[in-house]
């Protein structure tokens, strides 16, 4: 069912990384993603598997968990390998027919890629697994902060990623009721061509836009009436201090690039396997 | 000497008027008030290193906490093109008066004009003619704006809609954060409000996992956590099965207790008011009923004719003394029904 | 007979940390022509019982018979229980989508592929029914009042011409006049066309006034099935799953415990009064 979609979703639980100071998730999953991209060898991925499965154990959100917010974006990932798979020719052929060569460094890239994917959703949903959407939103707020000086909306840009990210899962449980309802009425959601389908989303998505409008005026009014009046002059619940943890976190993050990127280039495979 | 005087006459007032007393706010307006006197024709002074409105001061003493004369608010009408066609009254010439403390219920069907005059308690909408004070403030004055807010806290209908944060606590925390209380004091706030509706130990939680009884719950203290002399709840039970429906008025309830403070509950359910000190009925903008419970649910048929639940108990009652029983008129509980029948042999 | 649930079980989400069972073991059987209300508080599992009667939900196991036929067997004509099963979900107003009433009306006989004329005639027939007055059959629905809203969205069920009408609260949220305008509609077309009701609400008042039988669900059970009387006599335990029986029920059992000679099987206001006015006169 679509309300199953956990990705993004806040997972509560009392580990290091959810204590941990949003900007040093932030930070460190920008640098985690970039790592990816940093090496093209078997030590390298070894390297960011370990980093990753040390994350994931002290995160202590269940594996399972993970794992079904990657779901929604197998498509995607489908897509990705079939095309890299298809289109690379490097190498020796694997497999020939009509159209369609698979060859060795095609099937190496896809595979990669693939892992790459897997791994980048991974990192960066494991951050927001762990950070409460106001502190991802006050962690931005405050990163991005210098750039107010340059009349960036920076507190109006936090404050609706993190309405945003609020109401997501609320639209989703939206969503399924009116296909429910839809289907109840005999709309045909599964038959007919793509123009077919997309003409079949209209009765679901006009009911979405006009729920979420009237979710929009009614939250609107309840900020304006507690008091919302824009980020001057607003206190911090959970202001941001760098604590010995948050040092610690950024070295260990630091530490762990420079060995994917030393390890992913310079480190010969046989070193590893002997 | 003369000053004492003037001071015995605005404690007289102040105690007539009010049930609770903050003495700091007692002080510093009796003082205002004094020197409103003295400075006659100053609107603001300086006093105790802050800006007092003097006029505010002086009809705090003699105003209640909610307080309307001649309230009109018309909105445009427009057709398909979005032309104006004409002018609608929402609101037509209400008059109200809330004292700080009291409990007052709005009774009205759906379109009656009763949300809308909710929205001007909180400053969401101002009068299109007349005046509403809240706290002695003008909501028709910009500058009163978020005093206005502050002093009148609002839950509306629909739980969903009115939660911001994502998780419980950062969510109640909103208002203070806005407010610019200082961090320690947010947490202390939070805390308190969360305790006062029973809602602590979901602290941590998302609002998406909770019932609706609970979500309306964090909204009334997210409003708390503001320290509002006065809530205005909104249809607050419309949205609820049975259970959270009853969860909400007790929390309600509890609150009025604890806090003292001023409540006005707006709603068609009328079991939800037995319990008021007041209780108006709108109807097509105008307030057509006002009295205690007992004198308004005393007119059963008037009440139905404004489209209004009236509870079983009540029902059965105005039947059973039109077929010729003596049973006094306006019952609210079972209790009262059960011993006035039993009390006929 | 017409719905038939033998052993019906649901199990959310399995397999993983949310796993629920929101049905356990229901067997029911619902009459051709019945008014059936079924009550439960929130989570009790009645939402889920009425999505498996027109199969947008599947059970886990167990069968569900419609007509004498296994709706989980090989092949079977879902589209065709959907036409015969009309599901009104809770703010059903939330559904609406096209640019005026009629044409929303149109959408669920345009999809069982019946021609424009016969469409425009079932929902002329369906915007009928419900008492929609014919000033808004070319209005925005989005421009009408709660109320009328609400009765465009059951025209768009009516206009497929159901065998069954199941109603998720379709009393929610609106005001007394505009809920009793509701259900006597509802309970005119039971009446009138010779249509199964299936009535899911939390107000006793309301199922106690209109339903034939009433099915109580708790924790995805079937803790009562009945005649509103029988039920209601249960009103202690009632209690203790967060329901209640109507305030009346209450009052005349406390009469009697006050020694007043009434019976305590009753349920709307009139019956009350009667009886009560009954008792007085036979004490004399």
């Amino acid at each position: 069912m679509i309300r199953d979609i956990t990705i993004g979703q806040y997972y509560p639980a009392k580990s290091i990384l959810h204590r941990l100071d949003p900007r040093v998730k932030l930070v460190s999953t920008l640098l985690y993603l970039v790592s990816l991209f940093l090496f093209k060898s078997i030590p390298g991925y070894i390297v960011a598997t370990l980093f990753l499965a040390v994350v994931i154990r002290l995160s202590k959100v269940p594996f399972s968990y993970i794992v079904k917010g990657l779901k929604p974006v197998i498509m995607l990932l489908m897509i990705t390998v079939i095309f890299n798979l298809f289109l690379t020719r490097d190498g020796e052929v694997l497999f020939h027919a009509w159209i369609f060569t698979i060859t060795e460094g095609g099937l190496q890239t896809a595979v990669y890629m693939a892992v790459r994917l897997i791994y980048l959703i991974i990192g960066s949903s494991l951050m927001t697994f762990t950070t409460t959407p106001n502190e991802l939103t006050d962690g931005i707020e405050k990163l991005l902060h210098p750039l107010n000086k340059i009349h960036v909306p920076v507190h109006e840009v936090a404050m609706i990623m993190s309405i945003a990210l609020r109401f997501i899962p609320i639209l989703l449980e939206e969503t399924d009721k009116i296909m429910k309802a839809q289907i109840a009425r005999g709309a045909d959601l599964e038959n007919g061509n793509i123009i077919q389908r997309a003409k079949n989303m209209i009765p679901i998505l006009v009911p979405l836009f006009v729920s979420a409008f009237r979710r929009a005026n009614d939250l609107a009014m309840a900020m304006e009436a507690r008091c919302y009046r824009g980020g001057d002059g607003r206190t911090k619940m959970k202001p941001l201090h760098y604590e010995k943890r948050d040092r610690i976190a950024y070295v260990v993050v630091i530490v762990y690039v420079i060995a994917v990127f030393v390890i992913g280039r310079y480190v010969p495979l046989h070193v590893w396997v002997f | 000497m003369c000053g004492i005087y003037q001071n015995g006459i605005a404690h007289f007032f102040y105690l007539k008027d009010r049930q609770s007393i903050s003495l700091s706010g007692f002080l510093e307006e009796t003082i205002a008030a004094k020197m409103g006197i003295a400075l006659a024709k100053k609107e603001m002074i300086t006093y105790n290193r802050k800006r007092v409105n003097v006029k505010a001061g002086w009809r705090r003493l003699f105003m209640g906490m909610v307080q309307t004369e001649r309230l009109v608010y018309e909105y445009e009408k427009r057709d398909e093109e979005g032309n104006v066609i004409g002018m609608s009254r929402a609101i037509d010439g209400v008059d109200i008066d809330v004292k700080e403390g009291q409990f007052i219920a709005i009774l009205g069907h759906n379109g009656s004009g009763k949300s809308t005059l909710a929205k001007h308690m909180n400053a969401i909408l101002v009068p299109t003619e007349g005046t509403m004070w809240v706290d002695g403030k003008d909501t028709k004055d910009p500058e009163n704006l978020w005093e206005v807010r502050q002093s009148a806290g609002m839950v509306f209908q629909n739980p969903d809609n009115q939660i911001i944060g994502t998780v419980v606590e950062e969510d109640v925390g909103f208002g203070p954060e806005n407010l610019g209380v200082p961090t320690d004091e947010i947490w202390s706030r939070v805390e308190e409000s969360l305790k006062a509706v029973g809602m602590i130990e979901y602290r941590h939680h998302s609002p998406n996992k909770l019932s609706g009884g609970q979500k309306q719950r964090v909204a009334i203290a997210g409003v708390v956590a503001m320290e509002p002399k006065c809530i205005v709840l909104d249809e607050p039970t419309a949205m609820l099965d049975p259970v959270g429906r009853k969860e909400v008025l007790k929390t309600v309830q509890k609150l009025r207790e604890k806090k003292h403070v001023t409540v006005i509950l707006i709603t068609h359910y009328m079991e939800e008011v037995v319990d008021a000190d007041q209780v108006y009925v709108m109807d097509h903008g105008h307030v057509v009923m006002k009295g205690s419970p007992r004198e308004v649910f005393a007119q059963v048929d008037k009440l139905k004719e404004y489209r209004l639940d009236v509870p079983q108990v009540t029902v059965l009652s105005d039947l059973l003394r039109k077929k010729g029983l003596e049973i006094p008129a306006g019952i609210l509980k079972k209790e009262e029904l059960v011993d006035a029948i039993c009390r006929l042999n | 007979m017409s719905i038939k649930l033998e052993h019906l079980n649901y199990v959310y989400s399995q397999g993983t940390a949310y796993e629920k069972h929101a049905l356990k073991d229901i067997c029911l059987e619902i009459p051709h022509g019945e008014f059936v209300g079924l009550i439960g508080h929130t989570g009790s599992g009645k939402s889920t019982l009425i999505q498996h009667l027109n199969g947008l939900v599947k059970a886990t196991s167990g069968a569900l018979y419609y007509e004498g036929r296994n709706i989980y067997e090989e092949g079977y004509p879902m589209r065709e229980l959907r036409n015969q099963v009309g599901l009104v979900f809770q703010y059903p107003e939330h559904q609406l989508f096209e640019v005026d009433v009629m044409t929303d009306v149109c959408f669920g006989p345009k999809n069982q592929g019946l021609s424009p004329e016969e469409c425009k005639a079932r929902a002329l027939e369906a915007l009928k029914l419900v008492g929609l007055k014919e000033k808004y059959y070319k209005a925005s629905p989005f421009e009408l009042s709660g109320g009328q809203k609400r009765r465009v969205a059951i025209a768009g069920v009516l206009a497929m011409r159901p065998k069954v009408l199941v109603l998720d609260e379709p009393t929610a949220g609106l005001d007394p006049k505009g809920r009793d305008d509701i259900l006597d509609q509802i309970a005119y077309l039971h009446k009138q066309s010779d249509l199964t009701v299936i009535l899911v609400s939390h107000s006793m008042e309301d199922i106690a006034r209109y339903a034939d039988r009433i099915i109580v669900m708790n924790k995805g059970q079937v803790q009562y099935n009945g005649k509103p009387v029988e039920v209601f006599a249960h009103y202690k335990e009632l209690e203790k799953i967060g329901l209640a029986a109507p305030q009346v029920t209450y009052i005349m059992h406390d009469l009697k415990e006050q020694g007043l000679d009434v019976k305590t099987n009753i349920t709307t206001i009139e019956e009350a009064a009667e009886e009560i006015m009954h008792a007085l006169e036979k004490r004399k």
